[in-house]
């Protein structure tokens, strides 16, 4: 079995595979060699330094190898939500982070850890007992590695593979040990290939979470990416996201909707990852129409004119289907159509991949409310998870594409709540492993202290993720055609109140009279020409 | 013998025909804007409708010098004499092969109706359809000069849409009108080349 196979095997069964290398396996099955270490500028190579000469036995082994001399790094780290995984949003007061936020997708970490801390960056965090103030349990590698051999695998807390491991349990896939010297030994900058082995996999697999981020970014095409292309910027995921000690600008919980500081690419207070950082909130050098446009309309808007292209998304999982069982109690997969994708898991239920999707366009300010676990919900209406906040005249929203992902997940009957339930464990509880709602429930709603009726059921829930990743060269942004004049009869912005848009928003009522008025004019002077033609004829007969 | 008077100067004709293209393209390209049909394709008609509208706004300054330089500008003092006359032809004489109310001089080159006509649109359709559309020309520079305090683009749409009505039904009446001339083509005609033939 290939490299490729493997991880894709993995990443189905598994549910959620960190491998640093996932999309670059689909294409090069051997990607040993650290090709950006040629083109490295560095002043320090560290297979030269004696701290690494060590052959390490864990993670934080290696660790405590780079404080040495990066003495702050940890520190740093440990400021950052990619550590604390949860953040204080100050426009809300609402506690977030992956931490506390229950979504539509996998739902809650809590009670899974253990599975879910495979994107974590540290090692051990296996329950509500981890160490946040360990320095050694800081992940350095996932983010540093360039030999593209590390990963971490779920179920592991963190850890990477220490020897050689049967990868689900009882599949018969072996994952290699990693091989920390070496990996220590390659560390460098961030890539597309190690942010990606988490943000490409979000939601429990490739493309799921997101329709802008997937492991088709590692080595883009200039269609997919123009920033990414490696024929083309070559752009880093830190080339936007230019880190400031550690800290990775950029949020999902407080996205910059309208970027009215000016250009300001390298000053410390500014968003670097905003598309005004570099080209200014007025980019269009021959088109002042089109700056005009961008007054109002997020650059995404049109640079992005769909998502999914690299690959199909998933636009909707519907949990509530979950646990049906074949003849003989063993859990069943079946394909959708394109064969490449789960239409139903037994573990997870049914669910929707889409490629080449058209967003949905809102008006966003940047403001983003949650529907938290305490939050009282009404589960005859579909449930929010996140509210973006955003209207036509408060002076501080644009238009902006969203992917709009649908689900069912089981809330609380009994107290009207959004649900944490026990997906996975080496215990008879979880769902993955029994199939049992009620018990997977129980654990999960116990392991956080929190309120349980007893009573579930399922609740339709939708999840808005503004897109902004993945913009297409200029050539193929939208047209003014496709939301002036659809040749598809509908335009993309039809839906958008409060703006008037030449070509889609007629005044209805001077439409009918102008029309008629014409009409009947074209026709009185038809009559009235008929009516001399008529006239003269008769006059000549006589 | 028919008698032949010079109607229209040279200047006055290439007007009339240049500004009567570009006011039927200006329909074209503005309801393709508008939303009513597809033709050219929504950015083409953009871009060509504000060229023919510079053309045309061009055309006209060239017109009102003209106008005024020569007097020819009293061709459109409103006067109601014989409106009441002219009506009735256009409803009943017409048919039973009545003279004409109005005879054309090279004073009086318009019926009274005509001038009317002429000059609603002359001082209302026209300043409406160059003001809205102006506004509608200098959109994106309503935030630098602070206009987008007072104009909404909604409207000076819509006002602009209504001009642009007017004119296609005056566009309607007139082309008809020209063909009750004492023969259909006869107004045609002097307006080609100049010289209006009377009975
Ligand atoms: C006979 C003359 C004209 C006619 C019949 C006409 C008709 C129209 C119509 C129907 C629209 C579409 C409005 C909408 O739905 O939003 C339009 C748009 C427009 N017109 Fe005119 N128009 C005429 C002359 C002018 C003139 C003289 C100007 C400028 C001084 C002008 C400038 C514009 C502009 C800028 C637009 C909007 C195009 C855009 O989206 O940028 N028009 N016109």
């Amino acid at each position: 079995m290939s490299l490729a196979k493997l991880v894709r095997v993995l990443a189905v069964t598994a549910g959620m595979v960190l491998a640093a290398n996932a999309a670059q396996a689909n294409t090069d099955p051997a990607p040993a060699a650290p090709a950006e270490k040629k083109a490295s500028t560095s002043t320090a190579d560290h297979s030269k330094f004696k701290e690494l000469q060590e052959n390490f036995a864990t993670g934080p082994d290696v660790t405590k190898a780079c404080l040495k001399c990066h003495t702050e790094a940890a520190k740093q780290i440990m400021h950052t939500k990619h550590w604390t995984w949860e953040y204080l949003n100050p426009q809300t007061n609402q506690l977030l982070g992956k931490k506390h936020i229950i979504n539509n997708f996998c739902t809650s970490i809590s009670s899974n850890q253990e599975f879910c801390t495979a994107c974590h960056i540290g090692y051990g965090w296996k329950d509500d007992k981890f160490d946040f103030s360990n320095q050694d349990n800081v992940d350095c590698l996932v983010c540093h590695d360039t030999t593209g051999t590390y990963r971490k695998l779920p179920g592991y807390a963190g850890h990477p593979p220490y020897k050689d491991t049967e990868a689900p349990a009882g599949s018969g896939f072996i994952v290699k040990a990693v091989d920390l010297k070496a990996v220590a030994q390659g560390v460098g900058k961030t890539s597309r290939k190690t942010c990606g082995s988490c943000h490409f996999l979000g939601g429990g697999g490739d493309a799921v979470k997101h329709g802008d981020l997937d492991t088709t970014l590692t080595n883009p095409s200039k269609y997919l990416d123009v920033h990414m292309a490696k024929d083309g910027l070559n752009f880093t995921c830190a080339t936007c996201h230019e880190t400031d000690g550690h800290n990775v600008p950029g949020s999902r919980y407080t996205p910059v909707a309208d970027d009215t500081t000016p250009h300001i690419r390298g000053k410390k207070n500014a968003d670097p990852e905003t598309c005004q950082s570099c080209h200014t909130a007025a980019p269009h050098k021959h088109n002042a129409r089109l700056n005009t446009h961008a007054v109002v309309i997020a650059c995404q808007t049109c640079h992005i004119p769909e998502f999914a292209r690299g690959q199909p998304t998933k636009m909707s999982w519907d949990w509530s289907t979950a646990g049906k069982l074949d003849k003989d109690g063993k859990p069943i997969r079946i394909k959708d159509s394109s064969g490449h994708h789960d239409s139903y898991d037994s573990r997870k239920g049914n669910f929707r991949y889409e490629s080449n999707v058209i967003p949905e366009y809102i008006w966003f300010n940047g403001k983003v409310e949650y529907t938290l676990r305490e939050t009282k919900l009404d589960p005859t209406k579909v449930v929010k998870i996140n509210t973006l906040e955003g209207s036509p005249t408060d002076g501080k929203s644009k238009i902006w594409p969203i992917k709009r992902f649908t689900g069912k997940q089981p809330y609380d009957v009994g107290n009207n709540q959004l649900v944490v339930f026990h997906t996975y464990g080496k215990d008879d509880s979880a769902l993955w492993t029994n199939f049992n709602w009620d018990k997977a429930l129980e654990y999960g709603m116990k392991e956080i202290g929190a309120q349980y009726s007893g009573k579930y059921a399922f609740v339709e829930t939708e999840y808005s993720w503004p897109t902004t990743h993945m913009v297409a060269p200029k050539g193929d942004a939208l047209t003014c055609a496709q939301c002036h004049q659809p040749s598809i009869g509908v335009g993309r912005l039809d839906k958008v109140p409060g703006i008037y848009m030449p070509g889609r928003r007629a005044n209805a009522l001077l439409n009918t009279a102008g029309w008629a008025i014409a009409a009947l004019c074209l026709l009185g002077v038809l009559v009235h020409g008929a009516g001399r033609i008529y006239a003269s004829r008769k006059g000549a007969h006589k | 013998m028919s008698n032949r008077i010079y109607l229209f100067k040279v200047f006055e004709r290439i007007w009339h025909w240049s500004q009567a293209t570009l006011i039927i393209l200006l329909l074209i390209t503005g309801f393709e804007v508008h939303g009513s049909y597809q033709i050219l394709g929504f950015e083409t008609a953009v871009n060509t409708h504000t060229t023919l509208a510079w053309t045309l706004v061009g055309l006209w300054l060239f017109a009102i010098f003209w106008h005024f330089t020569t007097g020819e500008w009293k061709q459109y003092i409103p006067t109601l004499q014989k409106v009441d006359a002219m009506a009735k032809y256009y409803l009943f004489g017409i048919f039973t092969d009545a003279p004409h109310p109005f005879k054309a001089t090279t004073l009086k080159k318009h019926n009274p109706l005509q001038r009317l006509a002429y000059l609603f649109i002359l001082v209302f359709v026209g300043p409406l359809i160059w003001f809205t559309g102006w506004f509608y020309i200098f959109y994106d520079n309503w935030i630098e000069w602070g206009w987008d305090k007072y104009l909404n683009l909604e409207w000076v749409a819509t006002f602009h849409t209504l001009a642009a009505f007017m004119m296609l039904i005056f566009l309607i009446v007139h082309v008809y009108l020209t063909t009750t001339g004492h023969t259909p083509l006869a107004h045609i005609k002097a307006m080609i080349t100049g010289w209006e033939e009377e009975d």
